[in-house]
């Protein structure tokens, strides 16, 4: 009974994990072969890399995790995008600050 | 407790007992999420703990003389394969396909142990040729980057196993399908963070 209540929630289908392993394994061939084989410059490569990556990671989000812009997911979308800005401003920070301090030592 | 819980709702709601039986599951889920948005954090931190140490090797070996690309494309394919047939498990739970649910929980289960067998084997080589996390700053961040990844689906495989057993002895019910909702959110969210750590760790590692 509970089983067959629709909520409106998105659960995914066989077409949409599909569609979503596809683009992963793309996702993940691409940048790998490029490491493996390198036939670009390292700053081309390293680009790539880096934005397949982010790509995938929004695959993810979409088709196996199920975030879109519906009511229902309202809250996770925002929890998701605060978590972001968090880990932004760590990361970046806690870079930008040790490397800082790493260039200074060295300069004296 | 949820009987209560469902009778106090019906009494000044017109929604029924599934929707509001279901609301309460939807919480759960959501309370989960935030967990997982933690837990985030806790990865974000390592990452950076990461990005500081990577060029400390202490006159050690560097990612690129130790990653073996390869072997890692082989575990991102396991975690991968095991994302997908852990859908495929929660499809057949919506069908209420419960033969289904414990042949798909029990593929995801296999393809997670064998990524962490697989890490456990690349951790064991490296820690013989005296390449353990004590050797330099690199090797200590490595460790315990990929190491707490490698615990979090450890965590999975377990909860994924008593979650077997629960199905199996109690069926298709609700409450498991709030549990099996919370476990696939942590096993999504698993193969996500190894999407960074395949990415900054060995890839740009080799590069």
């Amino acid at each position: 009974m509970a089983n067959a209540h629709s909520d409106g929630a998105n659960h995914g289908s066989v077409k949409s994990y599909a569609t979503g392993f596809i683009l992963s394994v793309i996702l993940t061939a691409i940048p790998f072969w490029l490491v493996m084989n390198p036939i670009l410059a390292k700053s081309t490569t390293l680009a790539i890399v880096l934005l397949t990556a982010v790509i995938q990671v929004v695959v993810h989000l979409v088709y196996f995790l199920h975030l879109d812009r519906s009511a229902a997911q309202r809250n996770n979308v925002a929890a998701l995008i605060f978590s972001v800005l968090v880990i932004v401003l760590l990361v970046g920070l806690s870079l930008w600050i040790m490397f800082s301090i790493h260039a200074e030592m060295m300069a004296k | 407790m949820s009987n209560i819980a469902t009778n106090a709702g019906h009494a000044h709601d017109d929604h029924g007992h599934d929707d509001h039986h279901h609301d309460a599951g939807e919480t759960t889920v959501f309370g989960f999420w935030l967990y997982l948005m933690t837990d985030c954090i806790i990865f974000a931190s390592l990452f950076a703990v990461y990005a500081v140490l990577v060029g400390n090797v202490a006159g050690g070996p560097s990612g690129h003389d130790i990653f073996e690309l390869p072997y890692v494309l082989g575990e991102t394919a396991l975690l991968l394969f095991s994302s997908i047939t852990y859908g495929f498990a929660m499809l057949a739970f919506y069908k209420g396909n419960k033969s289904g649910v414990l042949a798909w929980l029990s593929v995801t289960f296999l393809l997670g142990a064998g990524f962490i067998g697989m890490e456990i084997n690349e951790f064991h080589l490296l820690i013989s040729e005296g390449y353990g996390p004590h050797r330099s700053g690199f090797l200590s961040a490595f460790f315990t980057l990929v190491g707490t990844h490698g615990l979090h689906v450890t965590c999975g495989l377990i909860w994924m196993a008593i979650m077997m057993y629960q199905v199996n002895q109690h069926g298709l019910t609700s409450t498991n399908k709030t549990r099996l909702s919370c476990l696939s959110l942590f096993w999504h969210f698993l193969d996500v963070v190894w999407i960074c750590v395949f990415t900054v760790v060995y890839l740009m590692g080799t590069l």
